[in-house]
Formats: structure tokens, C-alpha cells, sequence
């Protein structure tokens, strides 16, 4: 499968889903670091792809996404956003909401 | 980059935003952005950050590695009292 072609069946498909940089075990940056860290507060199971792994995610990423940096969190496949708004939402407690209709939506 | 250099590309896009940027590390290449415009107004905050990212254009993951982005449309600005305080 073509590299795109499969950046948008992962994102379609994984009720969460982070791009980001390292892994949710190591993140290598202090942005997709804070993602983590946010989701890891809330307990969620989520999927990690790492964007140094492979120069080109990143550019098919962004292409699809409309998106040019890392991290990128997207519930059910759609994009919420980078670091900074997934920390704004979870600080205005709306972040949860969004969750858990990825949670429910797989039950 | 400088934080001039940013405030300009922004201010340039969006006309009569207030832009404030931080050079975070004092290395030019991680900055934090306040953006306060209107064409902020009724768009999501993905959208309002996707106007600030289409301003900077291809320096964003070029020279500029990293933009911490906080956006406001004038009236959510105006809603938080502590925001005042801050541009008084």
C-alpha cells in the first residue's frame, strides 16, 4: 500500500491516533511529549506512530492533514489538533468529551 | 528568525492583528506566538492556528522548528479579564 494510502486508512480506522515524535514510551520532542502526557492522564488506549521513523509520514501526514507540524492527534479520524490545543482543551476540560465518544464509538 | 521577523510575516497575512512572539531560547528558532486578529472570529481553534501556520508559510519546519501558538479572535480576548491586564 502506498504510503498515503495507508496514513489515511490508519487515521480512519484507530479511534485515537497520535503522530508525533519518538514513541508514547519515548517521545524525542517536547511537544508530542506534552500529547502524552495529557492521554496518559486520562487512561485512553491510543495508537502511536512515530514521524522520524520514516522523513516521508511526515510529508504525506501534513499533506493530508493540512497540518505542517508534529504532533497531530486525531479521534475518530478526525484531526484535533497539535500540541497546543490538545493542552488548551484539557485544561478547559473539554478534552474528555472527545475521548470518550472514540471510546464509545469502539464498545 | 527574529521574533520581528515572525510578528511581520503575521501581522503581513493578517491584517490588524495584534501579534506578540517570544524567542523562547534566544536561538531564533523557537518561538511562542500570542495572535489576536480578526479573522479569527467564528473559526475553530484549528483553523485559527491553521491561519497563524499559512502566514509563516514553508519558514514553518524550516528555519522555525518549533511556534507555540495561542490565538484569540478580539472578542475571546476580551472575555479573559487577565488579557487586559496584560496588553495595559
Amino acid at each position: 500500500m502506498e504510503l498515503a494510502e495507508q496514513i489515511k486508512q490508519d487515521i480512519e480506522t484507530a479511534p485515537i491516533i497520535l503522530y508525533m515524535k519518538g514513541t508514547k514510551a519515548m517521545p524525542m520532542c517536547g511537544f508530542s511529549n506534552a500529547v502524552v502526557q495529557v492521554l496518559n492522564q486520562y487512561g485512553v488506549e491510543y495508537r502511536d506512530v512515530d514521524v522520524l521513523a520514516d522523513p516521508e509520514i511526515r510529508v504525506r501526514l501534513s499533506e493530508f492533514s493540512n497540518w505542517p507540524t508534529i504532533p497531530q492527534l486525531f479521534v475518530n479520524g478526525e484531526l484535533i489538533g497539535g500540541a497546543d490545543i490538545v493542552v488548551e482543551l484539557h485544561e478547559k476540560e473539554e478534552l474528555l468529551p472527545i475521548l470518550e465518544k472514540a471510546v464509545v464509538s469502539t464498545a | 528568525m527574529t521574533e520581528q521577523d515572525i510578528k511581520g510575516l503575521i501581522e503581513s497575512k493578517l491584517q490588524g492583528a495584534r501579534v506578540f512572539v517570544t524567542d523562547l531560547q534566544g536561538t531564533g528558532d523557537h518561538f511562542e506566538a500570542v495572535v489576536i486578529a480578526p479573522q479569527f472570529k467564528g473559526k475553530s481553534r484549528l483553523n485559527q492556528h491553521r491561519l497563524v501556520y499559512d502566514a509563516c508559510g514553508d519558514h514553518l519546519t524550516k528555519e522555525i522548528h518549533a511556534l507555540k501558538l495561542q490565538t484569540h479572535s478580539p472578542d475571546e480576548w476580551k472575555k479573559d479579564p487577565k488579557n487586559n491586564a496584560r496588553l495595559a
